[in-house]
């Protein structure tokens, strides 16, 4: 524990909002600029979530107050416990355990679209969960360790020995950042057949929570992203942004190009990539050492 | 300021021939981009601001359009889209039409037009959204004063057509204004004989709010 950890996590804490929110705000401009139109400010999603704080919140159940509130303090958790230099693999642990709350924020309401979302939900952390655990041990045949800080002190980029993992990673980060082909549980655009999926039933203050969770974990996201470029070469951190700058684009691209897929789809296509390129990556890293 | 930036909008179609439905949408669309406003047809009355009435009430949709705009998170505004929306339009003699969105909920904007244009329509809303801040406005001092805008007691919702009494259903849902002026008749009231601040002697105010729509359902009850 040093004070640059500390210093590393504080930043974090009070910096990820920001950054996750213009990252939505560009995205959401990208979207509008890529269907012909001008699209919202950039700081668009700060404004909807000061609007949301300054609604009256309707509650259908008290304990999804609690659900949701925990929501919010794991995924912060999860975050500053990756930017401070903590364990890889309590990360990910600590990511499930976030989401799962939000399941059960959406579980507890009783509505029928909540409980159809909460259910996608679950679906899709059974895509995501493999492969984000294989991150975890890929970064650790690379270098040795699951701390972040001895990570970071690599000699060679992650990329170099687990570039498959990357392209699966990349690719779960559709449902991560709930995307278009895979967003089965909640719906960002119009209105669609499960209305707002798991968000359906929360409203005023757990809204915006929701909403500032998701931008601290699209943060922690784009830093697992960079993690595959981190070096102990300080130039090593502007590729790490361009990479995360790159993948950010991709999710944005596929969002607009593919209408959502069905479930079993979902499944299939994710666990088939999952296997080919991440499978593939530890077979001959496994061979190679 | 705080809601003027980012509407939630929520389309219903009371009865609507459909026309004034594709002009909502076309404002979604690249040629009008009401998103450059923050502006977002959500389809979810608990996350929307805005809703958006198209055609005339029948006693189908009467209910619910009562439970849509009930689920509305204060502070929350109505707009009439088109003609038949305002009072009935061509429709208003048919036998099923109860007249315009205005018999059923408290109408904030009218927006005519035979279809309405989308011009128009983004006019309406920016007007309503100017309403909006005003009712936030409102909606914090009430809540400062210690009464609640929103009278719950009154939110369930009647859902078969033959428990449907027009006479009474805008009554069902009471405006800031009818609360905020009741609940200071009672704190008038109160404040008489024995001089209290005025959160307590909000209090009691509630309860014969309570009774009234109790009682209306007992006399109904014995009608049927």
């Amino acid at each position: 524990m040093t004070v640059a950890m500390i210093v590393r996590a504080l930043l974090y804490i009070l910096l990820a909002p920001f950054i996750g929110a213009l990252l939505s705000g560009v995205d959401r401009v990208f979207s509008a600029r890529m269907q012909g139109r001008v699209g919202p400010p950039i700081i668009q999603p700060l404004y909807d979530v000061n609007k949301l704080l300054h609604k009256q919140t309707t509650v259908v159940n008290s304990i999804q107050v609690l659900f949701v509130t925990v929501y919010l303090v794991f995924t912060i958790f999860t975050g500053t416990l990756f930017f401070a230099g903590g364990d890889m693999l309590l990360v990910f642990f600590a990511l499930s355990m976030s989401e799962v709350m939000l399941v059960l924020a959406a579980f507890s309401t009783n509505g029928p679209y909540s409980i159809m979302g909460a259910q996608r939900e679950l679906l899709q952390m059974m895509c995501y969960e493999p492969m984000t655990l294989l991150v975890a041990i890929g970064f650790y045949y690379a270098n040795g360790s699951f701390m972040v800080n001895d990570l970071m002190k690599a000699e060679l980029p992650a990329i170099a020995q687990i570039p498959g993992f990357f392209i699966g990673f990349a690719f779960i980060l559709i449902i991560k950042l709930r995307k278009s082909p895979f967003d089965l549980s909640t719906s960002h655009h119009m209105h669609q057949e499960m209305v707002k999926g798991l968000t359906t039933d929360l409203s005023g203050h757990n809204l915006a929570f929701v909403e500032i969770a998701e931008w601290y974990d699209t943060v922690l996201m784009m830093g697992i992203v960079g993690m595959f470029f981190v070096t102990s070469n300080p130039i090593s951190y502007l590729w790490a942004v361009i990479a995360c700058a790159v993948v950010f684009f991709l999710e944005t691209l596929i969002d607009n190009l593919f209408p959502r897929v069905k479930y079993k789809t979902m499944l299939i296509v994710t666990w088939s990539v999952i296997l080919v390129f991440a499978g593939t990556n530890l077979l001959i890293l496994n061979v190679l050492k | 300021m705080n809601i003027s930036k980012s509407p939630w909008v929520l389309h219903y179609d009371g009865s609507s021939c459909n026309g004034c439905d594709i002009e909502v949408l076309a404002t979604m669309t690249p040629l009008y981009d009401v998103e450059r406003f923050g502006i977002i047809n959500t389809g979810n009355p608990k996350h929307a601001d805005v809703l958006l009435l198209t055609g005339g009430v029948n006693a189908q949709t009467a209910p619910v359009i009562r439970q849509l705009y009930n689920m509305m998170p204060d502070p929350k505004v109505v707009v009439a889209c088109g003609i038949c929306a305002c009072d009935g339009g061509i429709f208003k003699e048919c036998y099923n039409i109860l007249g315009g969105a205005d018999k059923v909920v408290p109408v904030d904007v009218y927006v005519p037009g035979c279809a309405v244009r989308p011009e128009a329509l983004i006019e309406g809303v920016v007007k309503a959204v100017g309403i909006l801040e005003e009712k936030r406005k409102k909606l914090k001092e009430s809540m400062k004063v210690g009464y609640c805008t929103v009278d719950y007691s009154k939110i369930a919702v009647h859902m078969t057509a033959d428990d449907y009494d027009p006479s009474n259903q805008y009554d069902a849902v009471l405006t800031e204004e009818a609360l905020r002026e009741q609940a200071e008749e009672k704190i008038k009231a109160t404040a008489k004989p024995a001089p209290k601040p005025a959160p307590a002697a909000a209090k009691p105010a509630p309860a014969p709010a309570n009774a009234a729509p109790a009682a209306n359902n007992d006399v109904k009850g014995e009608n049927s």
